[in-house]
């Protein structure tokens, strides 16, 4: 596997943990009240949204680069 | 007598010699923190209480550590990349920011276990704790790695660019694939310790 494939590999893994990480902010905040997680769970998600563009344009600018 | 299949792949495995070793290498540490992450799920599961992470470690430091890691990934990508389109220059400057930002997860790390020691949460208080110090010290350690590695091939270990490019980028690249895997554990470490 190449770099290129590790990477995207690795910013997928990063996405779930951005949306899965927002769901818990906003659990926390549903459940418990804490306000700062909110918002930390709203940055996550919109943190996310940025790293799925970003994956996107990778894969595209770095097609056909390190196949092994 | 020339080393075959420094730069060039080996016909048999697709890989170049470099690549072909990081694999075996990364093969051996998933099976090092696998058996952490296994230690843990079974201490968890057995004990009768446990804390949540949530409750003793400080998640806005371990959210602004998670950000520096997967960013530190993209300046690593970047340098390798700047390599591949013959520019030693920003590769420098990717190189540079990498270690930076893995020098910046360190002192935010340094700082969390300060406050930790400061409230008597040595690695003795809990079975939590000590987990949580094994873990989190283990890929730290990794973190440290990876900063000599990365400081190495920024500095003296950049010659090769001169003499033999092809190769310097492919150690690049391996040097990549490893600081990938280091941030990788950190994608499920966070979660596990500081959110369940």
């Amino acid at each position: 596997m190449s770099l290129k494939a590790f990477h995207l590999l690795f910013v997928a893994a990063s996405v779930i943990l951005a949306f899965g990480f927002g769901a818990w902010g906003i659990d926390a905040y549903a459940s418990r009240g804490e306000g700062g997680s909110l918002v930390l769970g709203i940055l996550s998600i919109l943190f996310g949204s940025a790293l799925v563009v970003y994956g996107i344009r990778v894969r595209t600018k770095l097609k056909g680069w390190g196949a092994a | 007598m020339e080393i075959p299949y420094t730069v060039e792949p080996r016909p048999d495995t697709g890989l170049y010699n470099a690549k072909l070793g990081i694999w075996l290498f990364l093969a051996s540490e998933v099976m090092l923190f696998g058996a952490l992450f296994s230690s843990y799920v079974l201490l968890r599961v057995g004990a009768t209480t446990w804390p949540h992470g949530y409750e003793h470690l400080n998640i806005p430091l371990a959210t602004v550590n998670t950000v520096v890691l997967i960013t530190s990934s993209v300046t690593m990508v970047m340098s390798w990349a700047s390599l591949a389109m013959k520019n030693i220059r920003r590769y420098r400057l990717y190189m540079g920011a990498t270690i930076a930002l893995a020098c910046v997860f360190l002192v935010i790390k340094g700082f969390e276990y300060a406050a930790k020691f400061e409230h008597g949460l040595y690695p003795s208080a809990s079975t939590f704790m000590a987990i949580y110090f094994t873990l989190t010290g283990l890929h730290g350690l990794h973190i440290v790695g990876g900063v000599i590695v990365n400081s190495y091939l920024l500095g003296p270990g950049s010659r090769m660019w001169k003499t033999d490019p092809a190769r310097f980028t492919n150690r690049v690249e391996v040097a990549g694939l490893y600081w990938h895997f280091v941030d990788l554990v950190w994608i499920f470490l966070f979660p596990v310790l500081y959110l369940l």
